[in-house]
């Protein structure tokens, strides 16, 4: 059997649990998995691959809707299937009897546990608005397929 | 009788008038729900499910 040259298929789930620093890292308070939070954006905002941290620039407001959004429920961690390491919330993430009256498209989920916040993945879908409702995010299946965040 | 939270409290859902919408395409499953009381929207909720997603490919450099 020959030797192939190839990314280490392990690698992709380490990456996303922390286990590689190739550059300046943290000192991590703990091995406990971050919290992650969802916050929601204005048409008009800008969100999108250049960010590097949250942003209340462009953060829908509103009725019952605080800025940075709502924690993530994230019982499942990384996972490799087949060559591919994928992670995806294993709730719904839903924004309760809210009021945002201003158009919005967009999702940011972010590290709320690092120190600066920082943002992990931008989400897009029809503009909406919501009145004395529920939005709510419903998440693809978890696999190397359909998972939300996947490092192929 | 089912009550429907409003901007003007709960409401009996026979008292307003329901309409319902949605998306689907290759990035999203959209549904929403309405309710009027005459010209005016008192609710209006909304359940995306994302079918897009982000995807990152990693190379390793052939040398």
């Amino acid at each position: 059997m020959a030797n192939t040259q190839n990314f280490c298929n392990q690698a992709k789930v380490d990456i996303m649990n922390g286990l590689h620093a190739m550059g300046t890292s943290v000192a991590r308070a703990g091995t406990t998995k971050d919290d992650y939070y969802a916050a929601l954006y204005l048409v008009s905002a800008t969100r999108g691959a250049g960010d590097t941290v949250y942003n209340t620039s462009g953060e829908v407001s509103g009725t019952n809707y605080n800025p940075g959004g709502v924690i993530i429920t994230t019982a499942t961690g990384p996972t490799l299937t087949s060559t591919t390491a994928h992670f995806t919330p294993s709730e719904s993430i839903v924004f309760s009897n809210v009021t945002l009256a201003v158009a919005f498209d967009a999702v940011l989920i972010y590290n709320n546990t690092s120190a600066t916040k920082l943002a992990l993945s931008v989400h897009t879908f029809g503009s909406q608005t919501v009145t004395a409702g529920d939005f709510t995010l419903t998440m693809p299946t978890d696999d190397d397929a359909t998972g939300l965040i996947r490092i192929a | 009788m089912k009550l429907i939270n409003t901007i003007k409290g709960e409401m009996d859902e026979s008292l307003l008038e329901k309409r319902t919408g949605e998306i689907d395409d290759d990035n999203e499953f959209t549904q929403w729900i309405e309710y009027w009381l005459e010209d005016e929207l008192v609710h209006r909720s909304v359940h995306v499910q994302l079918k897009k997603n982000v995807v990152t490919d990693s190379v390793a450099a052939l040398f």
